[in-house]
């Protein structure tokens, strides 16, 4: 998609015609939407029980109100589809919506095409919060407590970075960034010493660092969707203040923006979206960086484009992710966390390399 | 009432007086162009204006004291075109037009149709409507010129700041970019206030001429005034001939004997 190629229908614009608005074309949210879509069409098809789609259909009509459709499904193969593959899904789909818009989100609150959703802390954070619980929560709570000690963890983390970055004098992203990176050191020696009092259960951190999308029924759902909610509105509030802050803080403040509050709600936004995805699925690597790169090649740099369309299609590629790691090595299963990193890297090298291409 | 007027202004940064105790004004639709030696405060006194420094003193626009106006309202009245602009490479040439529209448009609203039509404006007034959807990575050094150019006048601000605008170019882009801006001060009733390298360019364009050193102003007046060899020689150490012409006014050459040829 080179620009020249494009540069026709600007040039064939009446003169003093009005500008296009940056927002989103309606053509490539439903592009985007149908791939989720499909992605989750997917996701619930597959599996090693085989269900077919037909029947799918009719016990989900048989679920919903007011229409009497009789389920061919057994009760067994109901609660596959109902209580284990669709949750899996749906928080596929929330954590990477989650992943991709707030990593597009630090990179633009940080104008760093490399930040990621974990930049502040938050993984640090969240991983000495799942070890602490781990280590020391008698085992029946565990599963209840991780989450909350992981969400708590992280927004704590990035809490003392900021902290730490404002102290710092500075008003700019530099010394924030940096405070992140001092806490994120210390919070995972942090961890480390814990885990090493605890050798016992270093197999269950582990586990809980390579991420995993693994559900009981829909309770990490329910966790994960009022933060998810609240973040994914406010980054898509923000997009179009991002769009100014990307001419960096100066000439920002110059155009009329209070720079040091939109980067903080931003920060805010994308740090209790990251913390709930870290939360209920661990560390899941790279989806933060592929996906808003991948759609910036495709539309353009506007937040305004790039944060829906980076919700929406992280949602996608997290679910189809999902499908790869549960069949690859069936029936046992991968992290997914290895499965992102597996195409994550590999595709973040072609897309860096594309972008030197086309920024010369 | 002047458009711009500084009393006593005095910047601090960093712990050093950057800017001492600067007076002057400068009238509607006039061109002032500050001059002086590298690290004077030329610019220190444009980010005053501007409203991204604070300062000691009182800078005032139309009689609107700027620390007291607010943000948003200070980017309604003053444009500033920095020295080297930040271009974001992904970002199309009509959304980064389009960013000139901020200070007119409330938090969580869009643009209007006024705001697209004005940006459009200014688009096409900088030849640049058929750039419309190119990446701004995409183009060259005097394109992207008119481009911040162009995202300067979709402001709509009474006051143009220009911070260096031709330090980067050619001969022929720097007399381009000048006349342009002096058809825009016509055309629109501009106040234009530039800091300016070239002593001569700076001398025809501008009206008025204030000249710093270290944060002091030591001269102001007509070009002629104050490009006066002596001036020069203090404040820039620099060895000059001021030539005047007629036609082209006050020309400031550098005072150098003819190479001999080492032959």
């Amino acid at each position: 998609m080179s620009g020249t190629a494009e540069a026709a229908p600007g040039a064939a614009r009446t003169p003093g015609a009005r500008l296009p608005s940056p927002r989103p074309r309606a053509l490539w949210l439903a592009a985007a939407s149908a791939f989720l879509v499909g992605a989750a069409v997917l996701g619930v098809l597959v599996g090693p029980v085989h269900i077919g789609v037909g029947a799918i259909l009719r016990a989900t009509a048989s679920h919903l109100p007011f229409v009497h459709v009789g389920s061919k499904l057994s009760q067994a193969e109901d609660a596959i589809v109902f209580e284990l593959r669709l949750p899996r899904v749906v928080l596929g789909a929330l954590v990477g919506a989650m992943l991709a818009g707030c990593g597009a989100a630090f990179q633009g609150a940080f104008r760093n095409p490399l930040a990621d959703p974990y930049l502040l802390g938050t993984a640090a954070g969240a991983g000495l919060g799942a070890t602490i619980v781990v280590a020391y929560a008698p085992a029946g709570t565990r599963g209840a407590l991780v989450p909350a000690a992981a969400f708590v963890g992280a927004v704590v983390a990035v809490a003392v970075a900021y902290g730490i970055g404002r102290s710092a004098g500075g008003r700019g992203a530099v010394s924030l960034v940096l405070a992140g990176v001092v806490v994120a050191s210390f919070f995972t020696a942090l961890q480390t010493f814990v885990q090493q009092q605890n050798v016992d259960t270093v197999q269950e951190v582990y586990s809980w660092i390579l991420g995993r999308l693994t559900t009981a029924g829909w309770r990490e759902v329910l966790i994960i969707l009022p933060y998810a909610a609240l973040s994914a509105v406010g980054l898509v509030l923000y997009g179009r203040l991002l769009d100014v802050l990307a001419v960096g803080d100066e000439e920002a403040a110059s155009l009329g923006l209070d720079v040091r509050r939109v980067r903080l709600v931003v920060v805010v936004a994308a740090t209790v979206g990251t913390a709930a995805a870290v939360a209920v699925s661990g560390l899941i690597g790279f989806v933060g960086i592929i996906v808003p790169h991948t759609i910036r090649l495709l539309v353009g740099g506007s937040y305004r484009a790039v944060l829906p369309l980076s919700l929406i299609g992280g949602a996608g590629f997290l679910v189809l992710a999902d499908v790869i790691a549960r069949t690859v090595i069936a029936p046992a299963e991968l992290p997914i966390g290895v499965v992102t990193a597996f195409f994550g890297a590999p595709f973040f090298a072609l897309v860096l390399r594309r972008s030197r291409v086309t920024a010369t | 009432m002047s458009a711009v007027e500084l009393s006593s202004v005095s910047v601090r940064l960093g712990g050093a007086d950057v800017v001492r105790g600067v007076s002057a004004a400068v009238e509607e639709g006039g061109w002032v162009g500050l001059i002086g030696p590298n690290g004077a405060g030329k610019t220190t006194i444009l980010r005053s204006i501007a409203g991204l420094v604070p300062y000691a003193g009182s800078v005032r626009l139309r009689g609107e004291e700027v620390a007291r106006l607010g943000r948003m309202r200070v980017a309604r009245r003053v444009a500033l075109v920095p020295q080297e602009p930040v271009l974001p490479e992904d970002t199309r040439v009509a959304d980064y037009v389009l960013l000139g529209r901020t200070p007119h448009v409330s938090a969580f609203s869009r643009e209007s149709a006024h705001d697209l039509t004005v940006a459009g404006e200014a688009l096409e007034r900088l030849d640049l409507l058929g750039f419309a959807r190119r990446r701004l990575g995409s183009l060259s050094g005097g394109e992207r010129q008119r481009a911040v150019m162009a995202r300067a006048i979709a402001q709509a601000a009474p006051v143009l700041l220009l911070d260096e605008p031709t330090a980067a170019l050619d001969v022929g882009r720097q007399q381009q970019v000048l006349e342009l801006v002096d058809e825009l001060r016509r055309e629109r009733g501009l106040t234009v206030v530039s800091a300016m390298h070239d002593l001569t360019l700076a001398g025809q364009f501008a009206h008025k001429l204030l000249l710093v050193d270290d944060g002091l102003l030591v001269a102001s007046g007509q070009p002629a005034e104050v490009l006066t060899e002596e001036l020069v020689a203090t404040h820039y150490g620099a060895s000059v001939r001021i030539v005047a012409d007629a036609e082209l006014g006050v020309i400031v050459v550098p005072a150098r004997a003819l190479a001999e040829a080492d032959l």
